[in-house]
């Protein structure tokens, strides 16, 4: 004899023991800290603060791994957190001409004021494994370092923009809208794109940007500079009438700019693209830039291709890989309510089928 | 539970849900868009109703959750349990003792009454959605009441397959003016949104939240010569006899062998005399 299924609740809790004991694995193998995870996996903690919009890499490294090093699981974790937090107010806009680079290079000009710093990089590694790693034997050697090159790192924009063969950047009116605080309605404006290119998934925004460099909404970008640092954080406080430093936080920028010959309401001139992403986060930035420009056809007066790259309500509405994935995912719930209802259309249909053929719909 | 407020969201992002709750009751079937917050459990799982609820609640309720009918399914287990940690509110099973109840994917077989409010989880609210997937469109739409769209749809499943091939997240006419999806219920459980009770509905991806007020009227699209047909299978519950409520088919072996059961568990248990 059936009887209703029963058990949910300690289903749950027992899932939960088990998902607890395969996060740890082998208890022979050394439990992971969250300070080593902070200073090793690096650009992982990067990645979940960037996606996550909360720069705070303790809190990042723990989220990586409370979510077994799942990165959206634990971009997630971030996000969940950071809506609970009050707000205090809003910081004075970062000035990255300040930043105190780590890397800065510029793929337009060969020399510039304040030099190309190549930084820690991948890019002109040989991808080959190290096995000494492996080891875990690793000698503690310290890179040489030159002292930062006095007078500053002007942005190379600002350099072009001195014979007008760059757009200027519209001045903002007034204050952006916030994505997390007001519903993301559309047209919605270049202020929220960005933050929404910001906050969105990686692999999205790469590979957005990577269509348009295949030919979809193609926009010739050149990476004017990207640079890798920390700037100063301050914030007005009525109380004192001034603003104060509050923090340090890094930072990716990547201005690209782009060929553009002019169209019916611009001269020529190149555009930019722009992208900002918290922490270390290259591929994101460079990726962000990308697709701003690409987003950025209507006001240049350019055309729209079609492409999936223009499309404001495309981007937007699919960048985000907490509401991604968790609507996907979502299908694994029980739906045998819904599933029920199909299968008895299916079977009335087929029915109506056998017992001869589907009477004519009205004219 | 320490460190957080009740019923989780903190009081201004409440009083912006009730704002929006309030709109919605206001202007019966339209989509309000609302700055949905991320919370603890993932999109998907019910965000949109579990912020509605939590706008809702107050210390003197009495909650059930349920989903696809049932109180003990996993997600509805996880609900119950996440507002009886941040709100300590009462729970209860029955239908009738409860005053707020979440739901997915069902409306309860028992009657409700002018005390209670029936919270939704959404997926997708818009029922145009598939019809045409940009919201700037949709919008238009509605603000212009230009369903033919809709109407065609409807129309060409009669022609194609002889009966309007949708079986759940039937789409309605409210008081006479928008269309509204009632979320992923069986279509069955249409007549049913003509309530004494407050109707809510909470899409938190989609950051939308609609009503049906009490005792307001809600039409299931139809056509004069192929009215609307809330079928379900044709049988009585084999565990209490009930020839009036929704069924699941329960697969009992490999051979075809299956039986059909409330898929309200709370109505089929009342009905044995087991009411928890």
């Amino acid at each position: 004899m059936y009887v209703a299924v029963k058990g949910g609740k300690r289903a749950i809790e027992n899932a939960h023991a088990l998902l607890a004991e395969d996060r740890r694995g082998d208890r022979h193998v050394a439990e992971l800290s969250v300070p080593q995870i902070r200073e090793q996996l690096k650009l992982a903690v990067s990645r979940v603060m960037a996606e996550g919009s909360l720069f705070d890499p303790d809190l990042a490294a723990l989220a990586i791994k409370q979510a077994r090093g799942d990165l959206i699981e634990a971009v997630f974790l971030i996000r969940a957190y950071r809506t609970t937090l009050p707000r205090f107010g809003a910081s004075r806009p970062v000035d990255t001409d300040a930043m105190v680079c780590d890397r800065r290079i510029s793929a337009t000009f060969k020399d510039l004021p304040g030099g190309q710093v190549l930084g820690p990089t991948f890019d002109y590694t040989h991808r080959l494994l190290d096995f000494a790693l492996a080891a875990e034997g690793e000698a503690a050697t310290e890179a040489p370092r030159d002292e930062t090159a006095a007078g500053g790192m002007p942005h190379v924009t600002t350099i072009l923009a001195h014979e007008d063969l760059v757009q200027p950047e519209p001045s903002g009116s007034g204050t952006p809208r916030d994505l997390t605080r007001e519903p993301l309605e559309f047209p919605a404006g270049r202020p929220l794109r960005l933050q929404s290119l910001a906050r969105g998934d990686e692999g999205f925004v790469l590979s957005m940007a990577y269509s348009t460099q295949r030919g979809y909404g193609r926009n010739h970008p050149f990476v004017a500079e990207l640079r890798v640092g920390r700037v100063p954080v301050e914030m007005d406080i009525p109380e004192l009438g001034f603003a104060i430093e509050i923090g340090e936080i890094e930072l990716t920028e990547c201005e690209t700019v782009n060929q553009f010959v002019g169209s019916k309401s611009e001269p020529p001139q190149f555009t930019r693209g722009y992208g900002l992403v918290l922490g270390h986060a290259e591929r994101k930035a460079i990726s962000m830039a990308l697709v701003d420009r690409a987003l950025r056809w209507q006001e240049l007066g350019e055309d729209d291709t079609g492409a999936p790259a223009q499309d404001e309500e495309f981007v937007l509405s699919h960048a985000d890989n907490v509401q991604a994935t968790g609507f996907l995912e979502h299908i694994k719930l029980p739906h045998y309510v819904d599933f029920q209802s199909e299968l008895e259309l299916i079977r009335k249909l087929r029915r109506e089928a056998r017992e001869g053929g589907i009477k004519e719909a009205a004219e | 539970m320490t460190g957080y407020n009740f019923a989780y969201l903190d009081e201004q992002t409440k009083r912006m849900i009730r704002r929006a709750i309030l709109k919605g009751v206001a202007i019966p079937g339209y989509q309000v868009p609302f700055a949905s917050r991320e919370m603890p459990m993932p999109y998907g799982w019910g965000t949109g109703g579990v912020q509605v609820s939590a706008a809702v609640l107050t210390p003197d309720d009495r909650f059930k959750v349920i989903d696809q009918g049932s109180d003990d399914t996993t997600n509805a287990v996880s609900i119950r349990k996440f507002f009886q940690k941040v709100t300590d509110v009462e729970t209860t099973e029955r239908t009738c003792a409860a005053t707020v109840i979440q739901t997915r994917h069902r409306i309860p077989e028992t009657p409700l009454t002018e005390d209670q409010i029936l919270v939704y989880q959404v997926p997708i609210p818009e029922p145009l959605r598939f019809l045409e997937p940009r919201e700037t469109e949709t919008r238009k739409m509605h603000a212009l009441e230009e369903y033919g769209l809709m109407h065609v749809k409807l129309y060409e499943d009669i022609a194609r397959n002889g009966a309007i091939s949708t079986a759940y997240a039937y789409p309605v006419q409210v008081h006479d003016r928008y269309m509204m999806d009632p979320s992923p219920i069986p279509k069955f459980d249409n007549p049913k949104l003509e309530s004494p009770a407050i109707q809510l509905f909470g899409a938190g991806r989609e950051q939308r939240i609609y009503a049906v007020p009490p005792y307001t009227q809600v039409v299931s699209l139809d056509f004069e010569d192929y009215p609307f047909d809330p079928s379900k299978a044709e049988r009585p519950c084999a565990l209490c006899g009930a020839t009036d409520s929704y069924l699941d088919e329960v697969i009992t072996d490999d051979r075809g062998g299956c039986m059909f059961v409330c898929s309200d568990t709370d109505y089929c248990a009342e009905r044995r005399g087991e009411a928890a």
